[in-house]
């Protein structure tokens, strides 16, 4: 492994253009992959995939944040910003994956969920709450992987599961640093200070308990080494997913629950 | 014409007012939403209700309380927690203290039980003067615990929401806040429990994105704000003004994610007749 890079670095190394999305991963990482659409309810937001596939063979649902790898790509997928529609498309597919006992793997890639007009009316806070209210009692395993932004309630209603693992340069944060130095101190050009004080890392958030694992990335970063690096995510699903399908189910609802109930410092 | 009565409704005010000292100005008070003045003492003789717009203006918990419960019937949950720092965020733990010397509360959120005519509920208020109501450790603490004990005891959650949203200074442990409270709220649900929430001046953000939006019933008071992202985010985002009423209560309900709006003198009746029709007034004492 390389010397540790700094919360900073870390932030413009997940914004290098040509870092690797989740469509590059899935080719990848499963097979017999299928891409499923819509909410069933109002639309299909390209910023959310979903589909089924196979991980070594087992019959898994795959849901995922979408980052452009150009511009044109971008701007169909909202550069990675999902509305309602999308957090309902993910539910949608989730239930799909408790009623035939398919495991989960959410894949996190979001500076957060889009902030607009239409996302207000057709109800951004009820969908992201909805997500994570029904995720933490899926009867079915969950691992969610970020791959390089985790911003927001827009990255936790992806986030609510068994075991979250986070891509070694990955960030996860209750808002972006330059948001957070725009709330706190009114200058969003002090966004690299927040970066540092904000605590976004891997490392930080497996000793906060809200990771439990990092994955590795290449000599660089991912954008390095594409086969390497999902070669890393591969292994640790294959290890991870037949560990938690072991498990009695209501063992694991409780486990699940206790992840997030236990984190918070307060005294008494 | 019309300015003409103006100006005389002008002169017979003035007329009026005459009787009263000449240097005595009563304290005003100016609507956010109206931006209309009117006497501090109509204001608060109406519970802190605009007499122009009917806009809700904010309470604390301890007034929230007493206006919505049977008087004495509230009993607080762990009122003495306080919060730690879990990132260690500069001047947080003093900007804390010095918040719980000026307000009479240890952080955003009371809980406990209490009676609404006669119907035994937990109750849970958020207070917007302590960190503008922001969700960290605390909040999402006593907010589980209320839920759980709701669950374990079969009881109703009426959940008064006020909220900036997540808490900053906690970082990434106040966005588990979130998880925290809609797990238990899921729970509770699971469990056939009643989930009253009420929004209330304002609700937005990490609140509005977990429990504030799982009630089984979501009621919001006039006029206030309810929203996921801020306006002037989304202003910034968009580039263009937006309009007045937007993510006013009014516009939540018209595009149905409130309930009803009730006004905060009908509240309590409101509150009463919805425990009862579901069930909760044979409850043993």
């Amino acid at each position: 492994m390389e010397e540790k890079r700094s919360a900073w670095e870390r932030l413009q190394l997940v914004h290098t253009k040509g870092r690797p999305t989740v469509r590059d991963y899935i080719p990848l990482v499963f097979s017999d992959f299928y891409e499923m659409h819509g909410d069933r309810l109002y639309g299909d937001d390209k910023a959310i995939l979903g589909g089924i596939g196979r991980l070594d063979g087992r019959p898994v649902t795959i849901i995922g944040q979408v980052k452009g790898r150009d511009l044109n790509e971008n701007k169909a997928c909202n550069f990675a910003m999902p509305h309602p529609e999308g957090y309902r498309k993910a539910l949608r597919l989730a239930r799909q994956a408790e009623k035939f006992h398919r495991p989960i793997v959410c894949f996190i890639d979001t500076p957060g969920a889009f902030c607009g007009v239409a996302a207000e009316e057709r109800g951004m806070g009820e969908a992201i709450a909805k997500n994570i209210a029904e995720f933490m009692t899926l009867r079915t395993p969950i691992i969610s992987i970020v791959l390089g932004e985790g911003g927001s309630g827009g990255a936790l209603a992806l986030g609510v599961c068994d075991e979250l693992a986070m891509l070694e340069n990955a960030q996860y944060s209750v808002l972006s640093p330059r948001g957070f130095a725009t709330i706190l101190w009114k200058d969003a050009s002090r966004e690299q200070e927040a970066s540092e004080i904000m605590r976004i890392t891997a490392e930080d958030m497996v000793s906060l308990g809200v990771a439990e694992a990092i994955i590795e990335e290449p000599l660089g970063g991912a954008h390095n080494d594409l086969d390497k690096i999902s070669e890393n995510i591969k292994e640790y699903l294959s290890l991870k997913i037949p560990e938690k399908c072991q498990k009695d189910i209501d063992e694991l609802l409780k486990e699940r629950y206790t992840k997030f109930r236990k984190i918070g410092e307060f005294i008494e | 014409m019309i300015r003409l009565f103006e100006d005389f409704f002008g002169v017979v005010k003035k007329r009026f007012n005459s009787g009263i000292e000449d240097d005595y100005k009563p304290p005003m008070f100016k609507c956010p939403r109206c931006q209309s003045l009117s006497p501090l003492s109509k204001y608060e003789e109406l519970h802190r209700v605009c007499p122009l717009c009917n806009y809700h203006g904010r309470l604390s918990a301890a007034e929230r309380i007493a206006v919505t419960v049977d008087k004495g019937s509230f009993k607080e949950f762990d009122a003495d927690m306080k919060s730690g720092n879990p990132i260690d965020f500069p001047d947080y733990t003093e900007k804390q203290e010095k918040l719980r010397e000026s307000t009479d509360i240890n952080d955003a959120v009371v809980t406990g039980t209490a009676m609404i005519k006669g119907s035994e509920v937990v109750i849970g208020i958020m207070d917007s003067r302590y960190m503008m109501g922001s969700m960290g450790s605390v909040v999402g603490e006593k907010i589980a615990r209320a839920f759980e004990y709701a669950t374990e005891n079969g009881l109703p959650v009426v959940m008064f929401t006020a909220s900036g949203g997540a808490r900053m200074q906690e970082g990434i442990v106040s966005l588990m806040q979130m998880a925290k409270t809609s797990g238990a709220v899921k729970l509770h649900s699971d469990n056939g429990g009643l989930y009253i929430a009420v929004m209330t001046d304002p609700t937005t953000g990490g609140v509005t994105a977990s429990f504030a939006s799982l009630g089984d019933i979501i009621i919001a008071e006039p006029k206030v704000i309810i929203g996921f992202a801020g306006r002037r985010v989304i202003e910034n985002t968009i580039k263009q003004r937006l309009p007045e009423d937007f993510q006013l209560a009014e516009f939540m309900h018209e595009k149905g994610f409130v309930d009803m709006i009730v006004e905060r003198r009908k509240m309590r009746s409101v509150l009463s007749h919805l425990l009862k029709l579901h069930g909760y007034d044979k409850k043993e004492v």
